[in-house]
């Protein structure tokens, strides 16, 4: 019966598990569908984690976490996680499962929705409406150019949500954690992974709060510096536009738009980027967006909340400092 | 060596989108269609790999028959064949069925496709065919290469990568810098025009999800100028105003 969430977790260097802030949202999404449904949360957690880390999902509303900590899921397996989580909502009579989207969350999503032959509707961005037999959710379509009410009926629903789907309330509730080892499946770790090259101490992208990121008008990779200094005084990630990475100034994975990583954070600041409707697809779920352009023509400002036009190398520095000043 | 490459024809990166039917109905009027971005990175490393390992090249479209220029395309720009199901592409387990069927019948080696189609990005295609097949899938790969049976890929996660290797069949999603987009030679379009185009009826079930109704985001406000001698100013209205940071 109860709302089954996949709760992944961010692995230290030194193996230590925390929840994912995006896991954290989908669990509260998860407990308010289970309050709409009349029954409870349970979140579903995979690979080490101390008690107080798994106690946490009940702050979020999940009365209950199944915790599997078999030694081969030590690595993200999407393969094996799947057929995890598929136990798991066999074992809960879960109809409703909720995931975050995220490189592994959308692969663990895929694969169950096929053993379950459950349906599955990704980018979620709202809670969704009805009841246990049919929900009506609301997805970002054409790259968040448009949205889709899509209806539910299938035995199992899958949803993956996007960030900043719902805004988490949380209470000093405590979930109780259970022990969980479904029988696992050979076949699902046939692959070997030979390396993870993985930038550490930053904030990943699609998890960040805050993004400022930059276009072809940073003029050079050397130039990044004022950027990076704007993005630490505001804790947030760094991103840019695809012809800086693919012009190598900055690495692949820091590429939003539509054909790199969607974001849709409170605030995206955008310094010397001209807004091609390429870029803004992969943007414009943002809550807030400040636009920094030399060009008062550049389309990014019809796009923008916020709008300096200025050149980026004096603009910058001062904001920094605007930053740190206010404290 | 049997590849197979599946692509989806969806509105041009710059369209306008709109709907029709009391915004039941994508409004197609005016609107140009090309192969999917992602799509187009799985076709033109699978072009290489066919080359390269002298395999065979299919491309597949689970789509009606408004997507067999896209298809053609595809053709000319070096598969061999091409199949499309002849169905609105309506979820991506009912897509995912068709491709699994296919798949079942002809026993290939590489499964290609874009991350994610632009129109709908799902991105839940390439997986739910994997598990149908009982086979591997992993996305978004970036890099691909072919050692015998073996195959060696890096894939992005976030804040980097991760590299793996398997054996095939797998199921992969495709995104750049996998290969170059590569462009129809003239030659490649006029032999594309009597390249073998088989079309099937579906097979399976129905969608388990169904849209009822689409919806344009609320309009955008104006954007409010800051002078740039006053750019300090913003940082207060982001705290103030905006209350986002
Ligand atoms: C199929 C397809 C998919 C695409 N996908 C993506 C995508 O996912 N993401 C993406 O970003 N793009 C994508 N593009 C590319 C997109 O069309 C644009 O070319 C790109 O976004 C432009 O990047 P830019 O704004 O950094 O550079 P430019 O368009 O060159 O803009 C630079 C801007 O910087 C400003 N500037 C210059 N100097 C300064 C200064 N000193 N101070 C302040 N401002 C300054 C200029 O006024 C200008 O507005 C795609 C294109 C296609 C065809």
């Amino acid at each position: 019966m109860s709302v089954l969430i996949f709760a992944e977790l961010d692995q230290a260097a030194d193996g230590t598990g925390s929840l994912r802030k995006s896991s954290l949202e989908a669990i509260f999404y998860g407990a308010q569908v289970a309050g709409m449904l009349g029954t409870t949360a349970t979140a579903l957690v995979i690979g080490s984690a101390e008690a107080p880390e798994l106690e946490l999902t009940g702050n979020y509303g999940a009365t209950k976490v199944l915790h599997a900590t078999a030694e081969r899921l030590a690595q993200p397996n999407n393969m094996a996680y799947a057929t995890v989580l598929a136990a798991a909502a066999g074992q809960e009579g879960s109809s409703v499962v909720i995931i975050a989207k995220s490189s592994l969350g959308d692969a663990v999503a895929a694969r169950a929705a096929g053993k379950l032959k459950a349906g599955l509707v990704s980018n979620v961005v709202d809670l969704p409406e009805g009841d246990a037999a049919s929900l009506r959710v609301k997805r970002s379509i054409y790259t968040g150019k448009a949205f889709a009410i899509t209806e539910m009926k299938s035995p199992v629903k899958i949803i993956t949500i996007r960030k900043n789907a719902v805004a988490p309330q949380t209470t000093d509730a405590k979930a109780a954690i259970e022990a969980f080892s479904p029988t696992l499946n050979d076949q699902d770790f046939v692959a070997q992974v030979t390396g993870v090259e993985k930038a550490t101490g930053e904030v990943p992208l699609t998890e960040a709060d805050i993004i400022v990121s930059g276009g072809r008008g940073m003029r050079g990779p050397e130039n990044w510096g004022i950027l990076e200094d704007l993005a630490h005084a505001l804790h947030a990630a760094t991103g840019c536009s695809k012809p800086v990475s693919d012009l190598d100034w900055r690495p692949h994975h820091e590429h939003i738009g539509q054909t790199g990583i969607k974001v849709s954070p409170n605030l995206y600041v955008a310094c010397g980027i001209s807004g091609a409707i390429q870029h803004l697809a992969g943007v414009n779920g943002s809550k807030v967006i400040v636009v920094i352009n030399k060009d008062a023509e550049a389309p990014f400002f019809k796009a923008a909340d916020y709008g300096i036009v200025g050149d980026v190398f004096d603009i910058l520095p001062r904001l920094t400092k605007a930053v740190q000043s206010a404290g | 060596m049997k590849i197979l490459v599946c692509v989806t024809s969806v509105p041009d990166t710059t369209a306008r989108i709109s709907f029709t039917d009391g915004d039941t109905k994508f409004s197609k009027a005016g609107v140009q269609y090309i192969t999917g971005p992602y799509d187009d990175y799985a076709l033109s490393r699978a072009v290489e790999l066919k080359e390269q390992l002298g395999a065979t090249l299919t491309v597949l479209n689970v789509g009606e028959a408004d997507a067999e220029p896209v298809i053609r395309k595809c053709l000319a720009i070096g598969a061999d064949d091409a199949i499309r199901v002849n169905a609105e592409p309506t979820d991506a387990y009912f897509v995912a069925e068709q491709i699994a069927a296919i798949a079942r019948q002809e026993s290939y080696d590489l499964i290609l496709m874009g991350r994610e189609s632009i129109d709908f990005n799902g991105g839940q295609v390439h997986g739910i065919v994997g598990e149908m097949l009982g086979i591997p899938s992993f996305s978004p790969v970036m890099k691909l290469d072919i050692e015998g049976t073996k195959a060696k890929i890096a894939r992005e996660i976030e804040g980097g990568k991760e590299t793996l290797e398997a054996s095939l069949p797998l199921v992969l999603g495709c995104q750049e810098p996998i290969a170059e987009w590569k462009i129809p030679n003239m030659r490649g379009i006029m032999t594309a025009r009597t390249k073998p185009l088989r079309v099937v009826e579906p097979s399976g079930s129905d969608s388990l999800t169904k849209v009822q109704k689409y919806e344009l985001p609320p309009p955008k406000g104006a954007c409010r100028m800051i002078p740039a001698e006053e750019a300090e100013t913003l940082i207060g209205l982001l705290r103030t105003e905006a209350k986002i940071i």
